[in-house]
């Protein structure tokens, strides 16, 4: 069952992409990108940690469980800041001193 | 039975301990999630409320050495897979020389962090009584780096213990505790170690990068 | 008195101290946290009985404000963090879920023990800071009191629940763990015990939420030891975002305390009605969407603070969604005792008793969750009366079933059943004396949380506190004929209640590796009635 070995020449591709990635990401934060500044360093760092994950961690190999698991805690991560969001973004919509 | 004696009793096989063990880290890594969530949570909160005064403080962040040490960091993911791929493979001496390299990579990463911590004291950037920062904004920048000493530090704690665990690994493995068939710790402590990486990808442009242009 | 036969039995396997303190059986660890959190839970019920005395009389006369203060925070602190989050996962959940799966121990039995170390050092923290003057902030630690104001010991107490937090992380990971890999032979998902569910969706929550309150209480714990500011609105914090990450996991917290008594009921109704559960696949999905609806609820804990209108309006739609699978539940156990051959043993009252009793706590939380009548009812003792009726009416009564359930299993002996049916009696009557004039109170505007009160309000809390002391006899009276039973109980056998499932099938008390054979499971759960055969 362990017999999923990822080849070395994977693993240094992995990391060069994740050494440009990084540079990118530094690139773009000097790039006046108004609100998408956020989202876009967002994306890259999903992206890089998508690839740790699938990767190095060896994610592609594992079983079903362990993907059900990584999504449960991205979801309620999102969750947590999601529902927290909606109530700070939101305050003041009602013009009424702390409501 | 060569294998039985690193089965446990409450185990079948191996191939049920090796899964059992594999999906506890797994779960393991889903509360370190919600417990960095929490800080991820606070630090979106405050961010949104005060964009201005959190860009104005993440200047004072050295943003060379926190790419730099994002190299680093990614550089040690890179040999703890490649220990991780040895060990699958068998091979003893790949497996010690790769955990050491990780070992050496994380404690420049800490050796780093605890070069910009002095800085930021030597600044009067340290939340708290003595805490000086120019401008208006004194009071929200002191949220930035009061989540930014939160959250670096507490990364920086599971770098310890990572580095702990990895030196563990690493008499185990000298010791020819592992083998071709049994090499699961390794694999564990791995998914650690980049579990810790991941975090700080998102730690290094939320904190040090945000407001540069 | 009657005399085991020699039999070797995780009990007699091995002696002396060292060979319980160092000890990997899962059964074992149960034994030391039923011992544990019962002190914990005499140690609560303390404060209940002075805070019950203070309120005799309108006046504050027997303690003053502040103490009053730090009665009613420690009595909640004790009682949730140390008994309640604990009390069915980690002692029967601990003793039950291997044999229920036909596996030899949980998955990680060394972090199984380490989890009951790490709730002993939580504990003696707290202990300590009880000790040394006690903690007036309320169970919730809300800031900025907790951090600027407060002159009590918080920071010790912070301490201690954070790293109980992480005692209550390792049970459910280790639940999790054993559920996936540990399952016999045969014992597929939709054939597990409803106990096992249950314990699945309680440890999901453990380890989802727990993480989060401890790191916010980490954080309570630095802004108060260095004079931050990360709550505290004078210097630009926002204190209603702390109360977000504390509820986040405190309102899933109640799930916790609910869903392993809402396992244990499963088990004690079908077997007392001799008849198999009603929609088995409803009740055991129930438990999972109570926890992950459980999550999306915890803003009607912020209704009359700062939190906007429309997040609270949002909060209060799903905060009704939450009653459906427990409306579920209900149902299905109603349902299942219909037509029943009903008998009503000792902990088939107790199960009786938590379906009234949560149904009533359940509906009132319906009122709770109405944004408009919420306003009215805040932090008033309706509230208090509402999660009493769920904690103490739900998730006690379904603790002490379980514990009648289990205990020949655990101890090999039986008790006396006479004494136990006055003992769930007692406590159902004590229990709704005591807390049905809550809600009264409270509907007339009693607020909680003081020492005082007007003197129309005494009738109705010397009620109450009456209640209270029926309430509090209702359980002594177990632990004198419970521990009564260990030397002079007579024995039992490995069925004592004809009831299906695997722990029934190995001897009372169960063997060190549990089963001679690992089980191979063919048929689905409760198929009562059992035929002869299978009656060991």
């Amino acid at each position: 069952m362990s017999s999923h070995t990822t080849s070395a020449l994977t693993l240094f591709l992995v990391f060069f992409a994740l050494v440009g990635l990084t540079g990118v990401t530094v690139w773009v934060a000097y790039i006046d990108l108004g609100i998408w500044s956020t989202p876009v360093a967002i994306a890259i760092a999903t992206l890089k940690a998508s690839l740790v994950v699938v990767i190095f961690m060896e994610m592609r190999f594992g079983q079903p469980i362990t993907w059900f698991a990584s999504s449960t805690g991205i979801l309620f991560l999102i969750l947590l800041i999601g529902l927290t969001m909606a109530d700070i973004v939101s305050r003041g919509w009602l013009g009424v001193p702390g409501k | 039975m060569s294998s039985s004696t690193t089965v446990a009793h409450q185990f079948d096989d191996a191939a049920q301990q090796k899964r059992a063990s594999t999906l506890g880290m797994w779960v393991f890594l889903v509360t370190e999630v919600m417990m960095f969530g929490g800080l991820f949570t606070a630090y979106v909160v405050y961010r949104s409320l005060y964009p201005e005064a959190f860009a104005q403080a993440s200047h004072h962040l050295n943003a060379e050495l926190g790419a730099a040490n994002t190299l680093v960091l990614l550089g040690s993911s890179l040999t703890m897979a490649l220990a991780v791929r040895s060990a699958q493979l068998g091979k003893r001496a790949g497996t010690v020389i790769g955990l050491i390299a990780t070992i050496v990579l994380g404690s420049v990463f800490l050796g780093v962090k605890a070069y910009e911590y002095s800085h930021k004291f030597h600044e009067n950037l340290i939340p708290g009584p003595s805490f000086v920062f120019p401008g208006s904004e004194a009071d929200h920048a002191q949220l930035f780096f009061s989540l930014y000493f939160a959250m670096t530090g507490l990364h920086a704690l599971h770098m310890v213990i990572g580095v702990g665990i990895l030196g563990t690994l690493t008499v185990m493995a000298a010791r020819k505790r592992f083998s071709a068939e049994y090499h699961n710790p390794v694999e564990i402590g791995g998914l650690y170690w980049h579990f810790v990486d991941i975090v700080w990808i998102y730690l290094f442009p939320l904190l040090y990068l945000l407001g540069r242009h | 008195m009657e005399t085991a036969p020699k039999r070797t039995n995780y009990l007699n396997a091995d002696y002396g101290i060292r060979s319980w303190l160092l000890t990997l059986d899962h059964k074992r660890i149960g034994i030391l946290y039923l011992i544990s959190i019962t002190l914990m839970f005499l140690l609560g019920s303390l404060f209940a009985v002075l805070i019950r005395l203070e309120l005799l009389t309108p006046a504050g006369d027997f303690v003053q404000a502040d103490t009053y203060n730090k009665l009613f925070t420690m009595h909640g602190i004790v009682m949730i963090f140390f008994f309640l989050v604990p009390s069915i996962p980690a002692v029967l959940g601990n003793f039950l879920l291997p044999l229920m799966i036909g596996a030899r121990d949980l998955a990680f039995p060394r972090l199984n023990l380490m989890s009951w170390y790490v709730y002993m050092v939580g504990g003696i923290f707290t202990l300590w800071a009880i000790i040394t003057g006690g903690v007036d902030t309320g169970w919730t630690f809300y800031t900025p009191y907790s951090t600027t104001a407060s002159h009590s010991n918080v920071l010790m107490t912070a301490v201690g629940i954070f790293i109980t937090g992480f005692s209550s992380i390792l049970t459910g990971l280790n639940f999790i763990v054993t559920i996936h890999t540990m399952r016999a032979p045969g014992l597929t998902w939709f054939r597990l015990p409803l106990f096992v569910w249950a314990h699945y969706a309680t440890s999901l929550i453990m380890i989802l939420g727990t993480p989060v309150v401890a790191i916010t209480i980490f954080l309570v714990g630095i802004e108060r030891a260095f004079g931050l500011g990360i709550f505290d609105p004078a210097l630009g914090g926002d204190p209603i975002l702390f109360q977000h990450l504390f509820w986040f996991y405190s309102h899933p917290a109640v799930y916790i305390m609910i869903l392993p008594s809402m396992g244990v009921i499963s088990e004690i109704i079908t077997c007392f009605a001799r008849k198999r559960i009603f929609g088995y696949e409803f009740i055991a999905v129930s438990s999972l969407a109570i926890a992950v609806f459980g999550f999306l609820v915890w803003g009607h804990h912020m209704f009359t603070s700062s939190q906007s209108v429309y997040a609270a309006m949002i909060f209060s739609i799903l905060s009704f969604a939450v009653a459906i699978p427990s409306a579920v539940k209900v149902f299905n156990w109603t349902a299942t005792l219909y037509k029943g051959s009903i008998s009503f043993e000792a902990p088939m009252l107790f199960a009786m008793g938590f379906i009234g009793l949560f149904t009533i706590g359940g509906l009132t939380g319906l009122f709770l969750a109405s944004l408009g009548l919420d306003v009215h009812v805040h932090d008033t003792y309706f509230v208090v009366a509402h999660f009493h009726y769920i904690m103490v009416g739900g998730a006690l009564m379904g603790y002490l079933g379980a514990i009648h359930f289990w205990w020949p299993k655990m101890t090999g002996r039986m008790y006396s059943e006479w004494a136990a049916k006055v003992s769930a009696v007692l406590v159902f009557v004590g229990f709704n004396l005591t807390f049905f004039p809550q809600f009264v109170l409270g509907y007339l505007g009693m607020p909680r949380r003081y020492h005082a009160y007007p003197d129309e309000f005494q009738v109705l809390n010397v009620m109450s506190t009456t209640g209270a002391s029926i309430l509090g006899l209702g359980y002594l009276v177990p632990l004198c004929y419970l521990t009564w039973s260990l030397w002079r109980g007579p024995l039992a056998s490995a069925n004592p209640w004809k009831a299906a499932g695997l722990e029934w099938t190995t001897p009372s008390p169960p063997p060190t590796e549990n089963f001679e054979t690992t089980p191979v499971v063919e048929e689905e759960a409760y198929t009562y009635p059992l035929k002869e055969a299978e009656v060991v």
